[in-house]
């Protein structure tokens, strides 16, 4: 007879010296375990209790300014800079990691209502009320590390005065251009006194400016007629415009998608276009209750931030209706402006009570190295948490957020008056001959008409 | 140039036959590792999710592939075998005839531990398998390291001793004593006197949920979780008019860590913690006593024995016996590998694939077998007898790979550490326990577009009548809140809240009927009003 039975030696499955790492063996059988499904949703259950526990998103505030702050500008080649300009013409320069101001950019006279930053990060465009264009030169980072406490003062590069106050500006990406906003949109280089190029619609002013990071000749605007102008700057005239039944106060694009970007409107909605396909929104993100000011994209393009006139800062998903994430103090008041930090990891928001907030994109994380067992872990518990985040106990604690009262109050306020007018709508056409009234979704119904 | 074709032709279909043949093979083991059917996607509407959820599977099936590569590949350890030569027959190879023909660390698996005075024996392993602590009836008690052949601590409690079992790890073992169940450290220190249970005859242990189970002879069934202390649950199993049906067998399904309990009229009834009335009890021997109850590891198999003198094998997915076997069994036990062991009196069987004989051990007269218990990841059967305990060799019983974060034979003192921390985070809620462990995030099915059916629509309308009639009226002034206006707008209110179900009831009528006449009637011409009694009757 043949015969053999399990016989195992000590030294194939234990190590042989205290420095070599412990031996460990799989069997993937599921046999071997009982209840999976259990453990799984207790480890998810435990993670999203961890995540609420670990969850301190603001890192700290940048004080300095005496006025508002009303713009911001990231520098693309430096992580850990941001420049802010306020309402009352001072423009500084930040350094993330202290929290200190670096170099002040003095001479604008009143409000400065656009900053930006060229793509190779040495010159600083600013734009002011007082009809003026500076330019000055970014200080160079080793020079920032050796500063501690002193701010340095800079002097202008250049400055241009034109003929009427300006409302944004923003640098094309790749190139020598930058545009300004105002009554007219004007396209600049950095050698001329006199704008390149102009382009004028209507006789409303234009409000926002944007170029497109993958196409650097096209730029979206926003003006006060409630419309959305896309130009390229190849033709003489305007390419797209859409006209919707409220202001856009700002627009990203997404820097991973170029043909998308999002809308950040007074009706305290944002929507998301493809450029290409204009007359309906790709998504509608609903979650503010007041007029939101500003929009960014972080750089992985899933994700991007808004600053809302609510004194609340959100995080929607790229393709998410609901915000994902809200952060909010008291002592933040109405959000102007807001930026995605460029590796994705931080969101810095300016406000009208003078300071700007630098918070973790995501609320929990660990900043700093991590092991590499630490990550792993990370992600385990991240992908066992979003299995069973649609289970009801698992989904109340993930959806939990504290919200003030005012917010709270005015979002149910908004939410009853939605139903009533849906329900009104509803029994409209019950009442009425079938197919005399034509159901319009909400990406649609916003927007009025386009026009070529 | 012709004979190169030709060649090259012979070859390509014989390679692309063995290739099937591996494919096939992988796939047979795909399965094993997928843990269920694909799911059917045609019933989700909704594209983005559609999108989700096909991305999910690639994803599954990947894994499951990769499970089995790795199964079929990076296995350290092959398992036992018995293969008989010629006439052999395996029942008939004795242990004396194993013994020599393994090798010298086996062989010490094999023996005979003899203490007639002390009662008979009872059991229990560790998970790990490395651990086992004996109880004799009259009180001694000893923890043994297997691998390393020798005893731990061994002592004398001086009280009956009915049962003793293995908490989360080899460091704690719960003892059933005369009065009490207590709770022992590896170095022999009470650490616990639970008094709750009181005497009891049998323990289990539900190790994901850390729950102590015990039962009495009067039939009671506690519940309690060790980590806290706190008494779950206590029941009363008795079954049948007055609770006359009693029980002293217990067992626990780990698949599903469920307790059943046998009875003494014959049945068997499975009990989970959260609730005082068995999830299943079925009849499985008519009015004879259960003796003994055992589980498969995949949770689909049960094997009870009664004194009716048969062993009967149940699935317990359709809730039919399987196969039935005559023959006494005093204890039942299923190897890590499916082989089912039944022992009565002094000889031992062991089965395999479904009730063929694979093993047969008879003990001396005098050894009256306890307790059957195959120790796991090896190819050991322990006995627990009256005279002591002994152990023999069963190639092919146990699982040869074993794996490090559930099951460790050769933990160190850190690993078991952390194992019991990790053990203890992942603790399981009672309420986890459930016929189907399966079914937790599994989504309900929904219920078709179609129609409600009409129980259903009679509950809404019940609903609906009974909410207009908790209806209150504004009591009005001056004479227009007199009592025949109220009880005739209370009316009004359940017409109001009835109309739509019989609208709704008419409507159906409607559409049945007209349906069944364009049935009838089809190709003919639509008879005018006053004939259409006719051919209703005819047709």
């Amino acid at each position: 007879m043949k015969v053999k039975v399990i016989s195992r030696s000590t030294d194939e499955f234990t190590r042989e010296r205290s420095q070599d790492l412990q031996r460990v063996f799989r069997n993937y059988d599921p046999n071997l375990r009982s209840q999976e499904k259990a453990v799984e949703y207790v480890r998810a259950l435990n993670a999203a209790k961890l995540d609420k526990i670990f969850a301190r998103p603001f890192v700290g505030a940048m004080d300095g300014h005496i006025d508002a702050v009303s713009c911001m500008a990231k520098n693309p080649n430096h992580l850990k800079g941001i420049f802010s300009g306020s309402m009352d013409g001072d423009v500084r320069l930040w350094d993330l990691a202290t929290r200190r101001t670096v170099c002040q950019f003095p001479g604008h006279q009143g409000a400065v209502k656009g900053l930006t930053v060229s793509t190779d990060g040495r010159v600083l465009v600013s734009c002011g009320t007082d009809s003026t264009v500076r330019l000055w030169n970014v200080p160079i980072p080793s020079l920032m590390e050796s500063d501690d406490s002193s701010s340095n003062e800079a002097k202008p590069l250049a400055v241009y005065v034109w003929k009427n106050a300006f409302w944004a500006v923003d640098h094309q990406w790749n190139g020598d251009l930058f545009a300004t906003a105002g009554a007219q949109v004007d396209i600049w280089n950095h050698n001329r006194a006199q704008p390149v190029n102009t382009f004028e619609w209507s006789k409303d002013t234009t409000i926002s400016i944007r170029f497109n990071p993958g196409e650097p000749n096209i730029l979206a605007t926003s003006a006060s007629d409630r419309s959305i102008t896309i130009y390229d700057l190849r033709l003489q005239s305007p390419a797209r415009k859409i006209i919707m039944r409220t202001r856009t106060n700002s627009i990203a694009w997404n820097p991973m998608e170029p043909m998308n970007f999002t809308a950040a409107n007074e009706d305290c909605n944002c929507y998301s276009y493809d450029a290409r396909k204009l007359d309906e929104a790709k998504c509608v993100h609903k979650d503010h209750v007041s007029a939101v000011m500003d929009i960014d994209y972080s750089p992985t393009g899933r994700e991007f931030v808004t600053g809302s006139y609510d004194r609340t800062v959100r995080i929607f998903q790229y393709n998410g209706g609901h915000s994902r994430e809200i952060y909010h103090t008291k002592r933040m008041q109405r959000v102007f402006c807001v930026k995605f930090s460029s590796d994705a990891s931080y969101v810095i928001s300016g406000s009208d009570d003078t300071n700007l907030r630098l918070w973790k994109a995501k609320a929990s994380e660990q900043l700093g190295v991590l092991l590499p067992r630490e990550r792993k872990n990370h992600e385990y518990l991240e992908a066992v948490k979003n299995r069973y985040k649609h289970l009801p106990e698992v989904k109340r604690i993930v959806r939990h957020r504290h919200l003030p009262r005012p917010i709270y109050k005015a979002a149910s306020l908004r939410r009853i008056i939605t139903d009533a007018e849906r329900k009104k709508d509803e029994r409209r056409r019950a009442h009425s001959a079938p197919g005399s009234m034509p159901k319009d979704s909400l990406r649609k119904r916003r927007i009025i008409k386009e026009i070529e | 140039m012709g004979s190169k074709v030709v060649n090259e032709g012979l070859m390509n279909p014989m390679f692309s036959v063995e290739h099937q043949e591996n494919v096939e093979e992988e796939e047979i083991n795909v399965k094993k590792f997928l843990r269920g059917e694909v799911a059917d996607f045609k019933v989700v509407r909704d594209k983005k999710l559609k999108g989700q959820l096909e991305l999910r599977e690639e994803l599954y099936r990947k894994c499951a592939k990769a499970a089995a590569k790795a199964d079929k590949w990076l296995m350290p350890s092959e398992g036992g075998f018995l293969e008989p030569e010629g006439i052999e027959k395996t029942w008939r190879i004795r242990q004396e005839a194993i013994g020599p023909e393994v090798d010298i660390l086996s062989k010490k698996n094999q023996y005979d531990i003899v203490f007639p005075e002390l009662g008979p024996y009872t059991l229990d392993f560790s998970m790990n398998g490395r651990y086992m602590v004996a109880a004799g009836e009259k009180g001694h008690l000893a923890l043994m390291d297997l691998k390393k052949m020798d005893i731990i601590k061994e002592f004398q409690v001086r009280e009956t001793v009915r049962d003793v079992v293995f908490l989360h790890n080899e460091k704690l073992f719960a003892a059933a004593q005369t009065k009490y169940v207590y709770m022992y450290n590896d170095s022999g220190t009470e650490m616990h006197c639970l008094k709750e249970h009181g005497a009891v005859s049998r323990l289990q242990f539900l190790r994901k949920q850390f729950l102590l189970t015990s039962i009495n002879k009067i039939g009671q069934l506690n519940f309690q979780d060790i980590t806290t202390g706190k008494m779950i649950s206590n029941f009363r199993t008795g079954l049948g008019p007055l609770g006359r049906s009693v029980s002293d067998t217990m067992q626990v399904n780990r698949f599903n860590n469920e307790v059943a309990v046998g009875h003494s009229k014959g049945e068997v009834s499975m009990w989970k913690p959260t609730s005082a009335v068995p999830i299943y009890s079925r009849p499985c021997h008519m009015e004879y006593p259960v003796t003994a109850i055992a589980f498969h590891s995949n949770g689909h198999l049960m094997a009870t024995a009664g004194m009716d003198k048969k062993i009967k094998l149940w699935d317990l997915r359709k809730h039919e016996v399987l196969q039935t076997l005559p023959g006494h069994a005093n204890s039942l036990d299923f190897s890590q590998k499916g082989m089912l062991s039944a022992a009565s009196g002094s000889y031992v069987q062991v089965f395999k694939d479904v009730f063929s004989t694979y093993v047969n051990h008879s003990m001396p007269k005098g050894y009256q077998t306890k307790k059957l218990l195959f120790r796991p990841y090896e190819d050991v059967l322990a006995i627990g007898h009256s005279m002591g305990w002994s152990s023999i060799l069963v190639p092919g019983s146990g699982e040869p790979n074993f794996d490090s974060w559930v099951a460790n034979p050769f933990e160190t003192r850190k690993q078991r550490n952390e194992k019991e921390v990790r053990a203890l985070l992942d603790k399981l809620p009672p309420e986890t326990i459930m016929m189907d462990p399966t079914t937790i995030g599994c989504v309900n099915p929904t219920r078709k577009r179609g129609m409600p059916s009409q129980q259903e629509r009679d509950a809404e309308m019940k609903a609906a009548v009974k909410g207009a009639k908790n209806l209150s009226f504004k009591k009005k002034t001056k004479g227009r809140s007199k009592p025949s206006k109220m009880a005739k707008k209370k009316q009004q209110a359940i017409i109001i809240a009835k109309k739509p179900f019989l609208e709704q009831q008419t409507k159906d009528e409607k559409d049945l009927l007209s349906k069944k006449k364009r049935k009838r009637i089809g190709e003919e011409i639509r008879l005018p009003k006053t004939f259409r009694r006719f051919s209703e009757a005819i047709g």
